[in-house]
């Protein structure tokens, strides 16, 4: 977003003055450092992935470094929030057996849902979920234990071999590739890929109504317009605060029922 | 812009430094989570539901206890109450036997007084009757002897005669009293 801010300190680019529209795109993801350490220079998404481990530890270490018998506010809170994500992600994929990775997914589930807040949160204003290292590391993580999981439950051979259903052995080359690209490729990559695809365009979304309505408004009839879009930032906002949360579960329950694959013969 | 635009790089080509960055991020998140926090509120949660089961149970042993004394106190009281009709109706007996024994007494004293009286009577009766009968022959063997004039001195005699009239008497007496009376009055003339 600093293609609209950078225009609104240099005094304004509007409708009418002469300069066309600043439409927020790539350039609004690939941010220039704040400051640099060492000669490393670190960027805005860096240090809001920072300040997300923070606030998440924060949370729970305020809820649970002492737990009590008799909840106060904030243990009520936390417990709520671990309980929401064993019964609505864990229990319905894995069930009781999944109540190992419980850690794991709640770590996740409240790791992306503050990283994709953090675009509706003013001045941090950026998903960092839209930059596609940060989700890479988190696909990685869950690639190594569905495969892990899925050769220590089945062995080695008993893994591969459970991925190819009962199905004619004329059709098996197709099925079999198919079946290969899924576990190999297809699942990783798409949960990669959604994940990003989602918080990229959301913030893509959100930076183009906000800076449309810097532009349009002035004494001109364009300010209609600027009313107009800004009724769309507030939209968006809600749109993207859903979609925050909604990715943060789609992501956690897919990998929950990747695991419940690795786990289960059956597919 | 444009320049910014000509030298943006593929979204999808991830920066090595945000990958080690997002690895450490997670992986400080997830090891605090999971080796400190999580296992503490798993363990009191665990707890909490074993506190509650706990006094669920608590509550339902109470119950069953309570129950359990009601039980006993009702087969108390049962108890109480056969052990009072028993103990009434023993002493509903036990008055009986003494009235029914008292009253066997009773008559059986009864009895033996009326006896006892009427053994009395028929001995003063003989007595009364064995003085009349000495004193009725001396009367009348001294009458007969003023009236005849003739000295009935000889006892033995006299005792013979007034045996065989008392004898006489007593027959007549027997049956028919009041003739007997008559003819003795006539004899005796």
């Amino acid at each position: 977003m600093t293609g609209e801010v950078a225009a609104a300190a240099s005094g304004g680019c509007h409708l009418f003055s002469g300069c066309g529209f600043p439409a927020p795109g790539l350039q609004d993801f690939n941010l220039p450092p704040i400051f640099s350490i060492g000669g490393w220079g670190v960027t805005k998404p860096q240090v809001l992935a920072v300040l997300v481990a923070i606030a998440v530890i924060g949370f729970f270490w305020a809820a649970f470094r002492k737990p009590k018998m008799i909840p106060g506010k904030t243990q009520s809170l936390g417990e709520m929030a671990i309980l929401a994500v064993r019964d609505q992600v864990i229990r319905p994929q894995l069930g009781k057996k999944g109540d190992k990775f419980w850690a794991y997914m709640v770590a996740l589930f409240f790791f992306i849902l503050l990283c994709n807040w953090m675009e509706l949160i003013p001045v941090l204003q950026f998903p960092v979920m839209s930059r596609f290292g940060f989700v890479v590391p988190l696909v990685a993580i869950m690639y190594i234990t569905y495969w892990y999981h899925g050769f220590k439950t089945k062995g080695f051979f008993g893994y591969f071999k459970s991925w190819f259903p009962d199905a004619p052995l004329f059709i098996m080359p197709l099925l079999g590739l198919i079946e290969i690209l899924k576990y190999v490729i297809i699942q990783p990559a798409t949960l990669a890929i959604r994940l990003f695809a989602n918080m990229f365009a959301g913030h893509l979304l959100l930076s183009i109504f906000m800076v449309a309505t810097w532009y349009l408004m002035g004494m001109s009839i364009g300010l209609v317009y600027a009313v107009g879009s800004l009724a769309m930032v507030f939209f968006v906002f809600l749109l993207e605060l859903l979609v925050g949360l909604l990715q943060a579960f789609i992501f956690t329950t897919l990998i929950s029922s990747y695991l419940a694959d690795s786990l289960e013969y059956q597919h | 812009m444009t320049l910014a635009d000509a030298a943006a790089p593929n979204p999808l080509v991830p920066s090595g430094a945000e990958m080690i960055i997002g690895l450490i991020c997670f992986a400080v998140v997830f090891g605090i989570l999971g080796k400190m926090l999580m296992p503490r509120i798993t363990k009191t949660l665990a707890e909490r539901e074993d506190a509650i089961e706990g006094g669920l149970n608590r509550a339902d042993e109470a119950q069953a206890e309570a129950q359990r004394v009601l039980e006993q106190y009702r087969a108390q009281l049962e108890d109480a109450r056969h052990e009072a009709a028993r103990l009434r109706t023993e002493a509903q007996e036990q008055g009986a036997q003494i009235v029914a024994e008292m009253r066997e007494r009773a008559q059986a004293e009864a009895r033996r007084i009326t006896e006892s009286a009427q053994a009395q009577i028929e001995a003063e009766r003989q007595a009364a009757l064995q003085s009349l009968r000495s004193e009725v022959g001396t009367l009348s063997v001294e009458l007969a002897s003023r009236i005849v004039g003739e000295s009935l001195t000889d006892t033995a005699r006299q005792g013979r005669m007034v045996d065989r009239f008392l004898e006489e008497l007593e027959s007549r007496n027997g049956t028919a009293p009041s003739a007997a009376a008559g003819t003795g009055a006539g004899a005796g003339q």
